[in-house]
């Protein structure tokens, strides 16, 4: 039934755009939580009747929520992200180099966590039972059941302060060489990566589990293969899918990552962006970073599903 | 029948139920910093705000258990109040999120239709909006206290709890004996409570603990975010954050809270996989 593939693929996308919806929906009702009179906060000691009387219709605030909804879902559209109540800039131009800086970092992180963890994890199925595999499990889980903040305190004490290598903070804007882009780096992204590599080594050894545990996989000790080869040519191809699947997903972890360890290490980036808009309460600019972060988060988990229809005949039914 | 010599100390041979030592020194850990945030506070050597000590990040000694945090107040005693904080909070939400989660949950797989269907959607939405974030947004929006802090939590981790006890309820539903007792002419609430409920509560309580270790783990990081709970009173996240200058020394008092921080949810995590297989069977 190779026709009905697309259509499975289309109708997953169709979920994601209305989840997208959904969530758009949410993050706007946000602003209709604030308490006061969103005006009146913005002209603080300014706010004469005239004043917030003309500031209130070029904010088109006596629309009705729903139009007001729709005149922000078209500019977002539009790439008009609005303009920060802090400090009246168009949050575009705020966003535009700290989203690239994140993308950065998220991508080094990447290209380190995911071979890492595939190795980890399938040398862990592999040798299932073994004390190494114990090891490995019980590292994960630790590091999966504590919070992304812990790891970067532990990373710090170890990295900086017992063994001297590197800098307990780092500040992006100072960078000359080479070297020192790597030190600013280093921490982040082993921070970073610690957090993506457990999930993802959990998921890829699972996976491969399964997959060693088929009737095939049996065959192939039966007829006396090599344990690496019974794994790597037999058992592996057959868990590709699952285990793009689990990198996915996996990924979307980042996104919790990045906020703390943007925090931490002051680390110029559009989480820390958005944590500090928070403080300030800059809601245009807090709603402009969510969408974005909601976007790559439902961008990677429908990635991660439609890897999964592809991959297993089962599921496209 | 043997038993390994290790996991006889606690077995409970009547029902069947037995237990790994992990899981025994887990549930020990837990019920520790359960009575600690329960009594704790009343055996505390100092009260929480006064300023011991002239030394601030003041190394362990006989009289400052864990040393002394930025300002020189115990940490030791910080920590005991802020077992309160965390384990209060967290165990309110974690309540709050699971009784909505699996009243919804339940109600949707014995009503179906367009019920189900149209709160599965809107929940499995509300699912996919990454945890921090929408801490983050709400933060924003009203500000943060302790009540605030409790319903926002349960509200992130309601939509979770209905998928897991929906998903339980759905094959619960299609049992003979739910058939049998809709035949018998039993209304809704009745198949609810006494035909689904006690069949699937075993997996829906190890879904609870589950879900307070994603609770205290978002609650110490939007604490540790600033967002959290608010000085003057402090959880364990804030401890970390407020004490994070005492890194670059490693201070007792920013090592103290982590630890605890991590006893308690690393525990959690092993006692569910510990769990007796009668209980864990079922939740897989």
């Amino acid at each position: 039934m190779p026709g009905k593939i697309p259509l499975l693929v289309l109708s997953r996308l169709g979920v994601t755009l209305i989840t997208l919806l959904i969530v758009s929906f949410v993050v706007f009702a946000a602003t209709l939580l604030l308490p006061g009179d969103v005006v009146e906060i913005l002209l603080g000691q300014a706010a004469t009747p005239e004043a917030v009387a003309g500031l209130r219709e070029a904010m088109h605030l006596d629309s009705p929520a729903l139009v007001r909804y729709g005149q922000w879902l078209l500019g977002l559209l539009h790439g008009d992200f609005g303009v920060s109540y802090a400090n009246s800039m168009p949050v575009a131009d705020m966003i535009g180099g700290r989203l690239m800086n994140t993308l950065r970092l998220a991508a080094v992180t990447t290209l380190l966590a995911v071979p890492l963890a595939l190795f980890l994890g399938i040398t862990a199925a592999m040798y299932r039972g073994s004390i190494y595999d114990r090891a490995v499990t019980m590292i994960i889980v630790s590091v999966i059941s504590v919070p992304e903040f812990l790891i970067a305190t532990l990373a710090v004490l170890i990295f900086a302060v017992w063994l001297r290598w590197l800098p307990a903070l780092s500040l992006a804007n100072e960078i000359q060489s080479f070297g020192q882009l790597l030190k600013v780096f280093a921490m982040p992204v082993i921070t970073l990566t610690c957090v993506i590599a457990a999930q993802m080594v959990r998921m890829t050894r699972a996976a491969v589990i399964d997959a060693l545990q088929m009737p095939f996989v049996e065959m192939a000790l039966l007829k006396g293969a090599s344990k690496t080869r019974m794994v790597l040519r037999h058992a592996l191809p057959n868990a590709i899918g699952p285990i793009a699947n689990a990198i996915a997903l996996s990924l979307s972890y980042l996104l919790g990552g990045v906020i703390i360890v943007e925090t931490i290490f002051n680390y110029p980036g559009i989480a820390k962006l958005m944590v500090d808009a928070v403080a300030t309460r800059d809601l245009p600019l807090i709603q402009s970073c969510a969408m974005i972060f909601c976007f790559g988060f439902l961008l990677l988990i429908t990635l991660a599903d439609i890897i999964a229809i592809l991959a297993n005949p089962r599921l496209r039914t | 029948m043997s038993l390994k010599p290790m996991s006889r100390s606690l077995s409970l041979p009547r029902f069947g139920l037995r237990m790994s030592a992990t899981g025994i020194l887990a549930s020990l850990v837990i019920l520790f910093w359960a009575g600690v945030a329960i009594v704790g506070p009343r055996f505390a050597p100092y009260a929480p705000g006064d300023i011991v000590d002239f030394d601030f990040y003041g190394p362990i000694s006989d009289q400052l258990w864990l040393g002394s945090d930025y300002l020189g107040r115990d940490i030791f005693s910080r920590i005991i109040l802020g077992a309160r904080y965390t384990v209060g909070i967290s165990f309110a939400s974690v309540c709050m999120a699971c009784f909505t989660g699996v009243a919804a949950g339940m109600s949707a797989a014995a009503i179906g239709g367009w019920f189900d269907t149209i709160l599965s959607r809107i929940l499995d939405a509300l699912n996919s909006i990454p945890s921090k974030l929408f801490g983050l947004v709400m933060v924003a929006a009203i500000g943060s206290s302790i009540p605030v802090l409790i319903v926002l939590l349960a509200v992130i981790y309601t939509p979770g709890s209905y998928r897991f006890a929906r998903a339980l309820a759905v094959n619960c539903n299609t049992m003979d004996f739910v058939t049998v007792a809709r035949a018998r002419g039993e209304k809704t609430p009745y198949l609810i409570l006494h035909e689904i409920l006690p069949n699937i509560i075993g997996p829906v309580l190890a879904d609870l603990g589950m879900r307070f270790v994603f609770i205290v783990l978002l609650l110490s990081g939007l604490s540790f975010l600033g967002l959290g709970v608010q000085p003057p009173d402090a959880d364990w996240g804030s401890l970390v954050k407020e004490n994070i200058g005492g890194l670059s020394f490693a201070a007792p008092a920013v090592i103290a809270p982590c630890i605890a921080i991590a006893s308690l949810t690393i525990s959690v995590n092993l006692l569910i996989d510990n769990l007796p297989i009668k209980i864990r069977d079922r939740a897989s």
